[in-house]
């Protein structure tokens, strides 16, 4: 990745050397673009260090524009003018990826190192009831996977046979409209709305302060269902039409139709929209805090009593560390880990799915 | 959201226009088949003043065809005229287009197509479609291709019995010798003449009376169209054929009845202008614009 030679380089333009042959003409060297960002870097440095406000932020950010201006005016002289506005949209799109996973990466980083000094065989496997200072996140853990699974049984069949609805049955009718309408506004409901939903749903029922793992659920499906109604209606609709067709001319009826052809179709694509949006979900705070509760002991029973979760666990270690504070910290570092791991495993999942199972659609 | 290709295709396309004045729908046909060849199961299929409608569009005007069983019936004639349309009518497909609708009569054997009580998914088992490209499901293997009508349809049959059938129609298709060491693979796997058949073999293995192909052989070389062609000559000894073609020689060599759909403006509905034995049509056809169209003219 270091560019091969960063002193001979630079932006120094060379002359086109004479009128070239119809289809050869002259090309960069393939280091080309690497050294001219070299050279950019050592000039905005250099400009940055004159002026003494040298950071190495600020250095990137100059590096880009001086890059495309050099290696403009240097693909122009010796390439021609089409190939010079290439390199420069190239530059421009790849620095903005690049930007674009910054973030990203130092967050990863960020989170990998101060997670990982919290992580320990205790943390996955004691609950922290009555330690002090101590204990692990089982009961987090174990409450993240029961609340998530819970809310994905619920989400899961609804969302679907909406979107079966909306793509098979509800062709140009009213009901169809409204629901892409509503489904729209669902997807923007704030997430603590929607905890307050299911707080107040089960209020009702069970009157006030109740707290129950499934109220998590519940404030959770409402967060997934459009999510997955939105990317199941996305994978029905690229189901060739020639395929339900096909099926008619046997003598198949619509329902057989969706469920042994569209369906089985579309089935990748159906799973790795579900995963997205279990993902999405997983790592939802706010809902929680006000449907399950905190609580320092293992519960596994949705329909009795508190439940903890890894993000709202984050939070309380966070909030109230109690006697051995770093202790903590490391604690809620470690659960932000885990739950970016479980992230990153149900993604790896649905792109295995994906590949195994999809079908080449013409 | 059902349709809409076809919609496309059929509405949408425009064409030359007609010079010749408007001609009465002839409702003549070729001989019918002598009683001996008749087979069990193959039916007439009959049009009375079949009128055919996409919403406000008016796809097809006046038809009326009475199409014997046991013979190659070919539509003919320049796209957006409404054969495909008309194909689709017969085994009730039009009507999944929303908005798509049909008046007039069709008949099988004498019964109303679409009378009050007749289910559509019934009349689809008794008239099988082959389209234009070919399309097996991409789920599944080349045997669950050809046993999808039968396992779609919920017959409960034996393996074995499944497997006979499967061969059959395989063989009716002129297939079984290219993949019977590979049942198990994927059907979208073949090349693109093998798809067809396989499409072909499919619509068989369920048995229809009445075999409608709406240009089978326009995705497909020369050497993939002989085999279907020679396909269709086997078939129409256990089936009725319908079959909708652009290529004048493939109508000439497969087909003992030819119809020719034309329109006189693009926007105008499309009319049955002449039908007859083939020969006829393309040797002394009555119409100017049979004349016109056969003989490459326009179109």
């Amino acid at each position: 990745m270091t560019p091969p030679d960063a002193q001979q380089t630079g932006p120094a333009p060379q002359a086109a050397g004479g009128i070239a042959p119809a289809i050869t003409g002259g090309i960069l060297p393939a280091w080309g673009t690497w050294a001219v960002l070299a050279g950019a870097a050592a000039v905005a440095a250099a400009a940055l260090l004159a002026t003494g406000s040298f950071t190495v932020a600020l250095m990137l950010v100059l590096t880009v524009p001086i890059a495309c201006a050099a290696i403009y005016a240097w693909s122009r002289s010796v390439e021609g003018p089409r190939r010079a506005k290439d390199r420069v949209v190239t530059l421009a799109i790849a620095a903005a990826f690049a930007l674009a996973m910054i973030p990203l990466i130092s967050l990863l980083y960020e989170v990998a190192k101060r997670g990982i000094p919290g992580l320990s065989v205790e943390f996955f496997t004691e609950d922290s009831r009555g330690k002090i200072g101590g204990g692990g996140a089982a009961h987090a853990i174990v409450g993240t996977l029961v609340i998530t699974g819970v809310a994905a049984a619920i989400s899961v069949p609804i969302g679907i046979m909406t979107a079966i609805y909306m793509t098979e049955y509800g062709a140009g009718k009213k009901l169809r409209k409204a629901l892409t309408f509503f489904v729209d506004v669902m997807t923007g409901i704030p997430s603590i709305v929607a905890g307050l939903f299911a707080y107040a749903l089960f209020e009702l029922f069970f009157g006030p302060g109740i707290r129950l793992g499934v109220m998590g659920s519940v404030a959770l499906a409402v967060l997934m269902i459009p999510i997955v109604i939105r990317s199941a209606e996305e994978v029905l609709k690229i189901v060739p039409n020639h395929l339900r067709e096909a099926a008619y001319a046997l003598g198949t009826p619509k329902w057989k139709t969706i469920v042994r052809i569209v369906l089985p179709t579309a089935f990748a694509g159906l799973v790795t929209g579900v995963m997205i949006a279990v993902a999405r979900i997983i790592g939802e705070t706010a809902p929680l805090l006000v449907t399950t509760g905190v609580i320092d002991s293992i519960n596994s029973d949705p329909f009795n009593g508190r439940m903890q979760n890894l993000a709202v666990y984050a939070y309380s270690e966070y909030r109230s560390p109690g006697v051995m504070k770093q202790a903590s910290y490391d604690r809620a570092w470690a659960a932000a880990l885990v739950l970016i791991a479980i992230v990153m495993i149900l993604n790896v999942v649905a792109r295995l799915v994906y590949r195994r199972y999809k079908t080449e659609i013409r | 959201m059902f349709g809409a290709a076809s919609t496309k295709r059929d509405a949408e396309e425009s064409t030359s226009a007609d010079p010749a004045p408007p001609a009465a729908p002839a409702a003549e046909t070729a001989a019918p088949a002598p009683a001996s060849e008749v087979a069990r199961g193959a039916k007439t299929v009959e049009a009375k003043n079949v009128d055919l409608f996409y919403g406000d569009f008016h796809a097809v005007e006046e038809v009326s065809i009475k199409i014997q069983p046991n013979r190659v019936t070919a539509l003919i004639g320049s796209s957006g005229c409404g054969k495909t349309t008309f194909l689709r009518a017969l085994n009730r497909m039009h009507e999944l287009t929303p908005g798509a609708y049909v008046k007039g009569e069709i008949t099988l054997d004498g019964e109303d197509m679409y009378g009050s009580k007749v289910d559509p998914v019934k009349v689809r088992r008794l008239v099988g479609m082959v389209f234009q490209a070919p399309n097996p499901f991409p789920t599944m293997s080349i045997y669950e291709n050809v046993a999808a009508g039968l396992s779609l349809n919920s017959r409960r049959m034996k393996k074995s019995d499944k497997d006979a059938v499967v061969e059959r129609s395989l063989r009716g298709a002129h297939l079984w010798e290219e993949v019977k060491d590979r049942l198990d693979k994927p059907g979208t796997g073949l090349s693109g003449g093998q798809q067809q058949r396989l499409c072909i073999a499919r619509t068989i293995a369920v048995e229809p009376e009445v075999l409608l192909m709406d240009e089978p052989c326009s995705a497909l070389d020369p050497v993939a169209t002989l085999a279907v062609e020679d396909l269709i000559a086997e078939l129409k000894h256990r089936f009725t054929i319908v079959i909708v073609t652009h290529n004048m020689q493939q109508a000439a060599r497969a087909s003992d009845t030819t119809a020719f759909f034309n329109l006189e403006r693009s926007g105008d509905p499309g009319r049955l202008v002449e039908v007859g034995p083939t020969e006829e049509i393309f040797t002394k056809p009555k119409q100017k614009a049979t004349e016109d169209y056969v003989s490459g003219r326009f179109g």
